[in-house]
């Protein structure tokens, strides 16, 4: 059983990872993750197969060509081979920002604590750390900082609007 | 000076116990070396030959009395009571003890200064024009642009895992200060006919190991769009350079692998895609924005130029040394009556941009007194007292002269450029300070300097060319072979206007040969040079390095094998 960090809980992870080596038949039902490479594949044979079918982007896709294809999905995961590799995180913030995806979406990978805020910043609402990873720490790490000047994916608003005579302060 | 709000102040101070989580993580053993490197670089703090070093960010090179006065408390509690200034316009403390500089930043962060992405491959602190505000060439102050990007790049979730680092630079007058070019983004405001402001933008300049100047990548974007802008040229480096080697890794690499034409295309693409999209909305400045944030920079309250003083011109007379400074270390003002003071940290036997806490003390004191309580730094390393008074002049002298910090070289031979080189730095292959003393000596006479007149010596002990060698008139790279010192030499190098990088003249010289070697150019500029007015620049341009070899090596035949 995997816990995970869901909209700033921390949860059991209701989502298997279907390998593309995988050469047995894949169980049938579930919930499942695949590439981006064998969904496009079998996008018919897996939606048959599986309650909910996920898709897993590498980092050095765009984002916004392959949106077409996923815009649908449940939940997509995004990649971070280290934790210093930020390319998923322009993903990220593309995919809600300009492309409105309202889903589910995951970061995977080298996820360390001190990365977690982040994510969070950019629209990351389902966070996997490392299996080293305290989880509880992990959540507590979303809220490190409170305060913001720039817009991202999440609720904050650039500090030159919230500037603006009468605006709001946020 | 940029005053915080709430959010400033909530934002570094948050900041400050974040770091102070993760460095009490470290010493638990909680994050390994490799993590908290990412993290401490992030917060200012590089690992040294002796100790950590930790630079702290002072934005467009802007400084205020009162933080001169806590550097000054802050250099004395936590390090050996001297900083040190750096080509970036920022200050490097040389002895912190890891576990106390989260005291150390909260005690910065009480006066507006912090070391947020200072270091690591972030957004770096954004320099502009020493002489913003004040110099008699400028259309546009670039500080209120400045610092609106400032403030979109600090601590940007999207952009704090970029390839490599990143640096913008700025200037809004005619003559370059901020050695623009050499920087990954260059931001030239421009001023058109029917008064639209609006950007140049040059991309992929950098130093280090494979020195490029920033090219031109759009003539002109709207005034409205600086934001826009920035964000699609930091996405397309976040998504496209290279994070296989770190040598390759910046943003000048992508520009060279790519050509200008593709990279233009896809900067241009994202660039309407965000103008097009809800991000345009969110970034996209109003006249109000930046009017809010000009009125952070006003002109402050001149005094009228009537007002009776001292007469400068009778005090010069009598005083030799301050007629030398006022010479070589003041600059025109756009008001009348008032003055633009150089200060120079390059003073005999100093370690260049070193800066003593009486000397933080009484540039407080100076600065409160006599500049409206504002100090700025300089790329090569000096500072600025702004706005000084003529009839000022000679009180500003002695007591910047009372603290050495009134040599009057400024532009000058001595006024050495310089890294800190082996003595302090990990990465360094040779020591620079060393040769700059050396250098220096040989030319202490006045009289020699303003005889060989404008020139820039830079010197970094390694590759990444923290001491600009590449864009030095004379630069100098120290260089490791076989455990021995080596210096490389190159000619001809300029980060102003004229940016240039300068040519390799032949083989290193030894320790022991880089002084005179240096010597021997200057003498061979000072035989070629067609007249007085010409400077060892003008003159290398004009001849070419060929006469420049063979004074280092001999003979045509031995200069040209070297």
């Amino acid at each position: 059983m995997t816990m995970i960090l869901r909209a700033g809980d921390v949860v059991v992870d209701d989502w298997m990872v279907l390998e593309d080596g995988r050469t047995d038949p894949p169980p049938a039902g579930g919930r499942v993750i695949v590439t981006l490479a064998r969904w496009r594949a079998e996008r018919e044979t897996l939606l048959a197969a599986h309650d909910a079918v996920a898709v897993l982007v590498p980092n050095t896709a765009d984002i916004e060509e392959v949106y077409a294809q996923i815009a649908d999905r449940p939940l997509i995961v995004l990649q971070f081979p280290a934790f210093t590799d930020g390319r998923a995180l322009s993903q990220a913030v593309v995919l809600r920002k300009r492309l409105g995806f309202k889903g589910e979406l995951r970061a995977i990978g080298d996820v360390i604590r001190d990365l977690v805020f982040w994510l969070g910043r950019c629209g990351f609402d389902s966070i996997v750390p490392r299996h080293d990873q305290n989880l509880h720490a992990c959540r507590e790490a979303l809220r490190e900082i409170t305060v913001a000047y720039q817009a991202a994916a999440d609720a904050h608003a650039p500090v030159w609007i919230r500037r603006r005579a009468g605006a709001a302060v946020n | 000076m940029y005053r915080y709000d709430d959010t400033d102040r909530a934002l570094v101070t948050q900041r400050v116990e974040q770091f102070r989580d993760q460095t009490r993580r470290y010493l638990a053993g909680e994050l390994t070396e490799d993590e908290f490197r990412q993290l401490r670089l992030r917060n200012g703090l590089y690992q040294q030959r002796h100790a950590p070093m930790l630079r702290i960010s002072v934005p467009y090179g802007l400084l205020e009395s009162a933080q001169l006065r806590k550097l000054a408390a802050v250099v004395r509690k936590y390090d050996k009571g001297y900083g040190h200034f750096t080509t970036r316009q920022n200050i490097q403390l040389n002895w912190p003890k890891l576990e106390q500089v989260p005291d150390l930043l909260g005690e910065l962060a009480e006066v507006q200064l912090h070391a947020i992405q200072a270091c690591g491959n972030d957004t770096r602190n954004i320099t502009a024009d020493y002489l913003a505000g004040v110099a008699d060439d400028e259309h546009t102050d670039p500080r209120p642009y400045a610092e609106l990007l400032r403030q979109f790049v600090t601590l940007n979730p999207e952009f704090y895992w970029l390839p490599r680092k990143f640096k913008f630079a700025f200037i809004g007058a005619t003559v370059d200060r901020a050695a623009t070019r050499t920087n990954d983004v260059a931001i030239h405001l421009v001023r058109r006919e029917n008064g639209a402001i609006g950007y140049r933008v040059f991309v992929g300049g950098g130093l280090g190991r494979l020195p490029l100047l920033g090219r031109e990548m759009n003539p002109f974007v709207p005034e409205s769009d600086l934001l826009c802008y920035a964000c699609a040229v930091l996405r397309t480096f976040n998504r496209f350079g290279r994070r296989d080697n770190i040598h390759k890794a910046r943003i000048k690499i992508v520009l060279r692998d790519w050509g200008e034409e593709r990279f233009r295309a896809a900067l241009e693409q994202e660039y309407a895609r965000i103008k097009a999209s809800i991000e345009g909305e969110e970034l996209r400045l109003l006249p109000e924005d930046i009017e809010r944030m000009r009125a952070h920079f006003k002109p402050p309250a001149y005094r009228s130029a009537a007002e009776a003083g001292a007469d400068v011109a009778a005090l010069a007379q009598q005083h030799a040394a301050f007629a030398a400074w006022l010479k070589r270390n003041v600059r025109r003002h756009k008001m009348p009556g008032y003055r633009i003071v150089l200060v120079s940290l390059k003073a005999p036997d100093h370690v260049p941009g070193d800066c003593s806490a009486e000397q933080f003390e009484v540039l407080a004191e100076v600065s409160a007194a006599h500049s409206f309580g504002e100090l700025r730094s300089t790329y090569d390393q000096n500072l600025v007292l702004a706005d000084v008074a003529e009839r000022d002049l000679y009180d500003v002298w002695r007591k910047l002269d009372a603290a050495k910090l009134a040599t009057p070289n400024i532009g000058l031979v001595t006024d050495i450029v310089c890294c800190p080189g082996l003595d302090f730095c990990g990465l360094a292959n040779a020591s620079s300070i060393g040769v700059a003393h050396e250098i220096y000596r040989r030319f202490d006479t006045l009289d020699a300097q303003y005889e060989i007149g404008p020139i820039r010596i830079t010197i970094s002990g390694c590759m990444n060319g923290c001491g600009h060698h590449s864009v030095g008139h004379i630069g100098i790279l120290g260089v490791d072979k076989h455990g021995e010192e080596w210096y490389q030499v190159t000619l001809g190098g300029s980060p102003g206007n004229d940016a240039a990088v300068g040519e390799r003249i032949g083989r290193a010289l030894a320790r022991g040969e880089i002084a005179e070697g240096v010597e021997r150019l200057i003498r061979t500029y000072l035989e070629l040079r067609s007249d007085e007015e010409e400077t060892f620049i003008e003159c290398y341009r004009r001849v070419g390095i060929a006469p420049f070899k063979v004074c280092l090596y001999g003979s045509e035949s031995e200069a040209a094998a070297a």
